[in-house]
């Protein structure tokens, strides 16, 4: 038993010197696979940026299931990468403890805060960002209806809806914004079906524009807004290639940006907190030849204004998550 | 709530309760047979995939239905081996067949299409569109049916109507042929169908591929028909809802439609909590009525609603002589 952990402790050892010689940084991707064409594969492109540039390079694993987490965190740092960034708030709780057993090696979590002394945890504005897209939802409505179908109905999806429903009645006072979740469970964020349905349903009062933040039910919802032949809104990655000229922007969440600052910073990376706003580029809206004709030029002047408002601190959007309310809509 | 909008809902509440319908009517023809399926779910999840993976590559959404209905009886096949043949318990492998469903389905998309599991969108002729019945714009006039007509009843893709159809044509089957008098002996009393001189294997395997061919009806009109592709565990639980529905109906088809459509009406009713707010005067919260089917369901269990009694022999492998 003894001799077991020696050897144990001495392969351990070895493997945490070797390791240190290269300090490369790696990348663990959630359960979503790292191909998704949405957030995780933003974080890779990230990644990728951040080689090409540096020509180094950098591990990387793609989460198999729930169990994996805390295990795939430790072989990573015993392997000596550093920094390890990864993607999703599930990762929140195996960090938690296993940051804490390797004070020397950097961490960086995306959409959780995570308070050790060695963690780098990114959040985003997502209310800033959903307040851009909808203005241009509320400028760009002939009906003066627009509409909002989210996931699970979670805190920080209602902070994409409250943050949405204040960018609307800015653009337009008299405007009627039509709530819905998919549902309470995990599969909300699988159901294109009900997003579809849900999506008609607002059509049938009255939207014109809709805004999907709600995973794969997102699909069901662009696809019939496209059928419909209304207007529909992408969201974390830009969307607008997916009906081009049906899509009239898409809410991006910069998380390549957040994977490049992170490896770009290396084994010096700052802990605390990074809030990732519009001011240092962290959100925003999509424009590509895709949704060219259907922004206007005067939309884009009103969004880009307030955008200028929001980065200068003049104008502040009311952060769902802060106090659990939302002045613009009840959800 | 004004009459456009009890259309509307009436028109979802058609959309939503077709693929609960077609599962419905699958679980059936299995259960009265004898043999317990709560793979539904994986096999339209599987149906789902192979049509819209097919159709993607084709461009034709019939060869994608041909090929979803493949996949659902392949997989309807596996449950017949490990139920029939190797008399295993119907549960293990339905669940498991569930989980193989779900891997399977994401990983042969994601080997193909790259797209994160998904499939490619379908487009034109590699969708099921929605076909306007006879007269559907020539009767709008006519007041009250007319709108019905219009909104409710036509404009729906092919499927819908095949669904509908199978409902009466599954209570003839049932209750006007030999073959049906015979499948619902199988699953009351296998013995005496065997000493008639009737094989318990074949009608059993033959109530267990009918349950693959409408399991990938239901699948491929979620895929091809509703959506535009497939997405991962896009079925999301509708293959046990369609189960809780079979109970509801105390399997019997023409009550299987009445049960799937009051489901599907309970879900598109979720959909719209104004209106709920508007008749009923009280704020009622969307978990309540997305909820509805499964307490309705068990209510029924409770035997409030008369007795749900399941076909006798269900769940039991069928042994010949020890």
């Amino acid at each position: 038993m003894t001799l077991m952990k020696h050897l144990l402790g001495a392969s351990a050892l070895l493997a945490v010197t070797a390791g240190a010689a290269l300090a490369e940084p790696a990348i663990i991707f959630d359960l979503g696979g790292k191909f998704d064409k949405s957030f995780n594969e933003a974080a890779f492109n990230g990644a990728q940026r951040w080689a090409t540039e540096t020509g180094g390079t950098f591990k990387e694993l793609e989460m198999q299931s729930e169990a994996q987490r805390e295990q795939a965190l430790r072989q990573l740092a015993e392997g000596g990468a550093n920094p390890i960034v990864m993607t999703g708030f599930a990762f929140g709780d195996s960090l938690n403890i296993v940051a804490a057993d390797f004070p020397d090696t950097k961490f960086a979590i995306i959409d959780m805060v995570v308070d050790q002394p060695n963690v780098k945890s990114v959040v985003f504005n997502e209310h800033e960002g959903s307040y851009l897209v909808g203005m241009m939802a509320g400028l760009a409505s002939k009906s003066g209806t627009v509409g909002f179908i989210g996931g699970m109905d979670i805190p920080l999806i209602r902070k994409f809806g409250c943050g949405y429903a204040q960018g609307v009645m800015a653009a337009n006072p008299a405007a009627k914004v039509v709530l819905n979740m998919t549902g309470t469970t995990p599969s909300a964020w699988n159901d294109p079906v009900k997003g579809a349905e849900l999506t008609k349903a607002q059509i049938a009062q009255g939207a014109d524009v809709i805004y999907a933040a709600a995973g794969g039910t997102g699909i069901g919802v662009l696809q019939t807004a496209a059928d419909e032949k209304i207007l529909s809104i992408g969201v974390d990655s830009n969307q607008n290639y997916m009906h081009p000229g049906q899509v009239l922007t898409s809410m991006m969440k910069r998380v390549d940006n957040a994977v490049y600052e992170a490896f770009k910073e290396g084994d010096a990376l700052t802990a605390g907190i990074n809030v990732m706003g519009l001011a240092n580029d962290g959100v925003g809206y999509a424009m590509d030849e895709n949704n060219a004709s259907l922004v206007t030029p005067e939309m884009q002047a009103a969004v880009d204004a307030a955008a200028a408002k929001i980065k200068s601190g003049e104008l502040v959007v009311h952060d769902y998550m802060s106090d659990n309310t939302c002045p613009a809509a009840t959800f | 709530m004004d009459y456009a909008t009890l259309l509307q809902i009436l028109d979802s509440t058609i959309r939503l309760g077709i693929p609960l319908l077609l599962a419905c009517l699958a679980g059936l023809y299995s259960e009265r047979a004898g043999i317990f399926d709560i793979g539904l779910e994986g096999k339209m999840l599987m149906a789902a995939m192979s049509s819209a993976t097919v159709a993607a590559l084709t461009g034709s959404v019939w060869i994608g239905l041909a090929a979803g209905i493949a996949g659902s009886m392949l997989f309807a096949l596996v449950h017949g081996l490990a139920s029939i043949t190797f008399r295993g318990n119907q549960l293990i492998s339905g669940v498991a067949l569930n989980f193989v469903a779900s891997g399977i389905t994401v990983l042969i998309a994601q080997s193909i299409f790259a797209q994160g599991g998904r499939t490619a969108p379908l487009e034109g002729g590699a969708r099921f569109l929605p076909i306007d019945l006879p007269f559907a714009e020539a009767l709008q006039g006519v007041p009250i049916l007319g709108p019905l007509y219009y909104e409710v009843i036509s404009g729906h893709s092919i499927l819908v109507y095949v669904g509908l159809l199978l409902v009466p044509l599954t209570w003839f089957v049932l209750y006007r042929t030999r073959y049906g008098l015979r499948l619902r002996a199988v699953g009351e009393n296998p013995a005496s169908v065997d000493t008639a001189g009737v094989s318990v294997r074949n009608l059993r395997y033959s109530a267990v591929m009918i349950t693959g061919v409408l399991c990938g009806l239901a699948g491929a009109y979620m895929a091809c028909g509703l959506q535009a592709g497939f997405g991962r565990e896009m079925t999301a639980g509708r293959g046990y809802i369609a189960l809780a529905a079979l109970i509801f109906a105390k399997w019997r088809p023409w009550q299987a439609l009445g049960a799937t459509m009051l489901f599907g009406f309970f879900q598109a009713l979720a959909l719209r909590p104004d209106v709920v707010e508007a008749v009923v005067r009280v704020k009622v919260p969307v978990p309540a009525l997305d909820a509805l089917p499964y307490i309705l369901t068990v209510v029924v269990l409770a035997g409030l609603v008369g007795k749900a009694i399941p076909p006798r022999a269900g769940g039991e492998p069928y042994v010949k002589e020890r």
